[in-house]
């Protein structure tokens, strides 16, 4: 390989002759669309090259776009986690994975991909869960991108960018604590994407309505009155598996064929029962297993988006999207791009504790549903801890099953007869989020509601 | 060897395997192999279409490889269609590939059969006369074609499809077909057999609401000689008249009827007259319908068939869709009207069959005859039918397009501004033998020979002064971005593209109607009827 002498600062054999041109325009040229604080430079390129160290959340059908854009701009360092290995169904989308890899770690296989194909580049793959990761490892990193496939994974991430953000005593951020996350989602011919400022723009939580909740069939449905596949196959789910044990204890797999066949077919006498048609493997699988669709083209749009936002954010060769963009193209093709606004009472990033109403004689468990349910909290399975006289005092946990066989006789109780008074500070936990929250208790006789 | 239903899984729950064996049996080629262009190919061989052909000349150098995920630096020097038709083919095992190491512009001269066999063509980088050709042969050859370019932050997509017919467009919003403003034989002989007032509570508060709104549709209807509730107003009134129907316990307090609120919550839409969309019409009075011969194809034998069942039927409607959402009611009640709605649709369909038979024995092209299969899904997709046809590439360059001019003298600059920008730089490709911004020594002073050509480009269509109305920045961007490939633009192009293209090819879905811009400096973009 020669040496380039176009790419002044960065003396490495792996820069032959040309490779960066079309990047380079952007980054040495200046333009009226950059960034106000741009100076075009040849430093920039050895910024990306050497110094700036990225972090991709998920080596799955956004993850694998997102390695191959950022590396093929300029970026070298890139940690990739991700928990998951391969499967045959990923294939379809899932480039950098081919039919001999599957049962193999995502992250290892994309990275070792990557780093074979396009030459220079170091990508660091961690078969792990990012709940298995602190602080520590996080503050390295000059941004994070996630291509992830859950929402809670998302706020914990959020989260976790927020509690690095530094204050000074005067209350005022400290902007070189800020590492800004860029989120993509995609859904069929539907996808989004994002960038969130941690301390500065719209954060995970302050924009939770925008990602309702999953909606479950309702149970009497399911046990009495089912009039689609879906209600047989969900039937099948929730009591046909127990009741009948056809592997013995184990649990439903949805990755196993024979547990499908075996619903499947539960699930068609059932149906059958009911005269309602229409139970196939395909839906009896996408029943169980939750399937989104997927398909090459829309992780190819988010991922892009996003990687030409992180371009422009560790460059300033162009200005960073402001703030929220969303997809569609299954009917020609559709983008709407505005701004998510920063709320000045998130529970996340507002730095103030939230306030939550209720009455003395309400029952702890109406507060921890409040906390599930609200669209703004959707918390999963808080667990709540407090000061009584002066003592600390767990209220509820449900995980761990002592803790929480110890406090369930709690959850009848009134908060009154919790010995909790009005302007408690309530400290929850929950998997949404890395640190714990702290909710302020507000008693009174007045109809219960949060402001 | 690998399970395609398993493989294919997550795409076979969006198109079916029908579409699926389209895309199976599809050939794609592609002209110019440039980051946007393998970008797109490989979202078309990892779903799996049947095969593809590169067509380009030109070798491998240093920035191209720099750029481009399936050209290795490796083989810098070697043919680029090559190198590239090879790595792309390590994605999927099931697809064929081929290169051609020629020029296009030979090809067109020397063999343009070559290009008839494919079932879909994307370009890109084509420019001037080249461009033109290409475009025109397949326009006489009713074969889409589509060009593509990624320039610095801005991609840009053309569609040019003479004529492209779509029964399975999959509206994301539709109106159900429950008929009630006008319900069939089959559905009131059904619901006259229900009495609400008679039945005990567990019933009455599991009837599905389309039999709630029949029934007080008929109440409303005797007062109001026969009228439906029109105006806010009477709709208002009409739902206070469902809720009235609520049971109530023994202290007056209305019961928990889960039916009657959801009937309530149908009323607007319910309440929508039941007609032939005015896209399907325009279909109906579409020449291709009007006149059946033996070259036409199955889709418009089964409109010209629909419409002569439309024309003969008394409510002048198009045959049921026969689906039922679903909705808060016992099994039994819910099946039962299903069965219902699902067997008058048969019966529709069983009709249009015939009306397909008739008009095909007439018109002369009985030949292959229409599977049930094929009526069937053309029947439940009847309301949401649709013909594109762009203009032709020739049109565009020689008539410049009334909503591009519309754009440029609004107040508000859109993004349909670097379309014209892109114009400019073709001029200039032709003016000056090179794109604007590629050397260093020149980029900043091409600002002013682009801004030239972009005066030339508006004079020529009639509004000079309009150059006026683009500021130079957008120019000085133009020259800044050198007509660069950066290579997360070409891929987001990558991605829109493949899937118009899956669209043409499986004809599920809506392509755009025509072009579409993408700005990475802001993440937005736009569609232009161009």
């Amino acid at each position: 390989m020669e040496v380039d002498n176009v790419v002044s600062t960065v003396r490495e054999p792996l820069n032959w002759s040309g490779r960066w041109n079309h990047i380079q325009k952007v980054l040495e040229r200046s333009g009226p669309f950059a960034h106000p604080d741009f100076e075009p430079s040849p430093d920039i390129l050895g910024f990306l090259l050497n110094n700036c160290k990225l972090l991709v959340i998920g080596a799955g059908g956004l993850g694998c776009e997102l390695l191959k854009n950022l590396t093929l701009t300029g970026f070298r360092h890139i940690d990739v986690i991700d928990m998951d290995t391969i499967d045959l169904s990923n294939l379809n989308r899932q480039f950098l994975f081919r039919q001999n890899d599957i049962g193999k770690a995502k992250a290892t296989v994309a990275s070792d991909f990557i780093n074979n194909r396009v030459k220079g580049a170091e990508v660091v793959p961690h078969f792990c869960k990012i709940q298995d990761y602190d602080a520590s490892f996080y503050k390295q990193f000059h941004i994070v991108v996630c291509g992830l496939d859950s929402i809670v994974a998302r706020r914990w991430i959020n989260g976790m960018l927020i509690s690095l953000l530094e204050y000074d005593e005067d209350g005022n951020l400290d902007q070189t604590s800020v590492i800004p996350m860029v989120d993509g989602g995609t859904e069929g011919f539907k996808g989004n994407a994002r960038i969130i400022l941690p301390g500065l723009s719209a954060c995970m939580e302050c924009t939770l309505d925008l990602y309702p909740p999953q909606v479950n069939f309702p149970m009497c449905t399911i046990a009495h009155t089912p009039r689609q596949p879906e209600h047989c196959v969900e039937y099948v789910k929730v009591f046909g598996w127990e009741k009948e044990k056809p592997f013995g204890d184990a649990p439903i797999d949805g990755d196993n064929p024979e547990h499908i066949k075996w619903i499947c077919g539960s699930a068609c006498e059932r149906a059958e029962q009911f005269g309602i048609q229409g139970v196939t493997y395909r839906l009896t699988q996408g029943v169980i297993k939750r399937i989104i669709p997927a398909v090459a083209s829309t992780n190819a749009v988010i991922a892009a988006a996003c990687s030409t936002e992180v371009f422009k954010l560790a460059s300033s060769c162009g200005a960073p999207m402001n703030n929220y963009m969303v997809f569609n193209d299954a009917d020609g093709v559709y983008t709407y791009t505005f701004e998510a606004e920063k709320s000045e009472t998130c529970v996340a990033c507002s730095q103030k504790p939230k306030t939550i109403h209720f009455k003395p004689t309400s029952q702890l468990r109406e507060l921890i549903e409040f906390l599930c349910q609200d669209s703004m909290l959707q918390m999963k399975s808080p667990g709540i801890t407090t000061t009584v006289n002066g003592n600390s005092k767990t209220l509820y946990m449900k995980s761990i099953p002592s803790i929480e066989r110890a406090t369930r006789p709690n959850l009848s109780k009134s908060l009154a007869d919790l010995g909790l008074s009005s302007g408690q500070e309530l400290i929850v936990a929950d998997v949404t989020t890395p640190n714990s929250l702290i909710f302020i208790l507000k008693l009174s006789d007045q109809r219960s509601a949060e402001t | 060897m690998a399970n395609k239903q398993n493989k294919y899984d997550r795409q076979l729950r969006l198109w079916g395997d029908h579409g699926q064996w389209c895309l199976e049996n599809s050939k794609i080629c592609l002209v110019n192999v440039t980051a946007t262009g393998t970008e797109t190919l490989k979202n078309l061989i990892l779903p799996g279409i049947g095969s593809f052909v590169i067509v380009d000349k030109s070798r491998v150098n240093g920035e191209d490889a720099g750029s481009n995920f399936f050209l290795d630096p490796n083989a810098i020097g070697e043919s680029k269609a090559k190198v590239a038709t090879n790595l792309l083919l390590e994605l999927n095992p099931e697809v064929k590939g081929e290169y051609i190491e020629e020029d296009v512009a030979n090809i067109l001269e020397t063999n343009p059969h070559f290009f008839l066999s494919f079932t879909v063509v994307i370009a890109c980088n084509l420019y001037g006369e080249t461009l033109q050709k290409l475009a025109a042969l397949f326009w006489c050859n009713n074969i889409p074609f589509v060009t593509c370019k990624s320039f610095g932050f801005i991609g840009y997509l053309r569609l040019v499809i003479p004529e492209h017919c779509i029964i399975e467009s999959h509206p994301d919003n539709s109106h159900e077909d429950l008929r009630l403003d006008c319900p069939f034989e089959e559905l009131c002989a059904y619901a006259d057999t229900i009495d609400l007032d008679a039945m005990d509570k567990k019933d009455h508060s599991h009837t599905p609401y389309v039999i709630i709104l029949y029934k007080y549709l008929m109440e409303w209807k005797k007062a109001h000689s026969g009228a439906m509730p029109k105006t806010w107003k009477e709709k208002k009134e009409f739902k206070k008249l469902v809720m009235s129907g609520i049971r109530k316990n023994a202290d007056g307090v209305p019961e928990d009827e889960e039916n009657f609120d959801e009937a309530v919550k149908q009323v607007n839409s319910a309440l929508v007259p039941s007609c032939v969309p005015e896209k399907v019409q325009k279909i109906f009075n579409d020449p291709k319908c009007l006149q059946l011969t033996e070259e036409s194809t199955d889709f418009w034998m089964m409109v010209g068939g629909l419409r002569q069942f439309v024309s003969n039927s008394e409510n002048g409607l198009l045959p049921l869709r026969g689906s039922l959402p679903d909705m808060f009611s016992d099994s039994d009640k819910y099946i039962k009207l299903q069965n219902i709605y699902q067997g008058k649709a048969k019966q529709d369909m069983e009709a249009v069959t015939g009306h397909i038979s008739q008009v095909c024995t007439k018109s002369g092209c009985g030949n292959g005859k229409i599977s049930e299969k094929d009526i069937k899904r053309f029947c439940r997709n009847a309301h949401f039918l649709r013909v594109v046809r762009t203009r032709s590439l020739q049109s565009e360059y020689e008539s410049p397009s009334k909503s591009i001019m519309d754009s440029l003298t609004s107040d508000e600059i859109s993004d349909a501004v670097w379309y014209v920008l892109l114009r400019a730089v073709e001029r200039f490709q032709s003016t000056n033998g090179r794109l604007p911004g590629m050397n260093n020594a020149e980029w900043e002073s091409d600002v002013n020979r682009l801004k030239n050509c972009l005066y030339d480009l508006l004079k020529s269509w009639d509004i000079p002064g309009a150059v006026e109305a683009i500021s130079d920045d957008f120019l000085q961007e133009m020259c800044r971005c050198g007509s660069s490939e950066i290579h997360s633009v070409a891929s987001y192009m990558g991605g829109v593209t493949s899937h118009e293209v899956v669209k043409l090819i499986t004809a599920q879905y809506i392509p755009i109607c025509n072009s579409y811009i993408y700005n990475g400096y802001k993440s937005t973009s736009v569609t232009i009827d161009i």
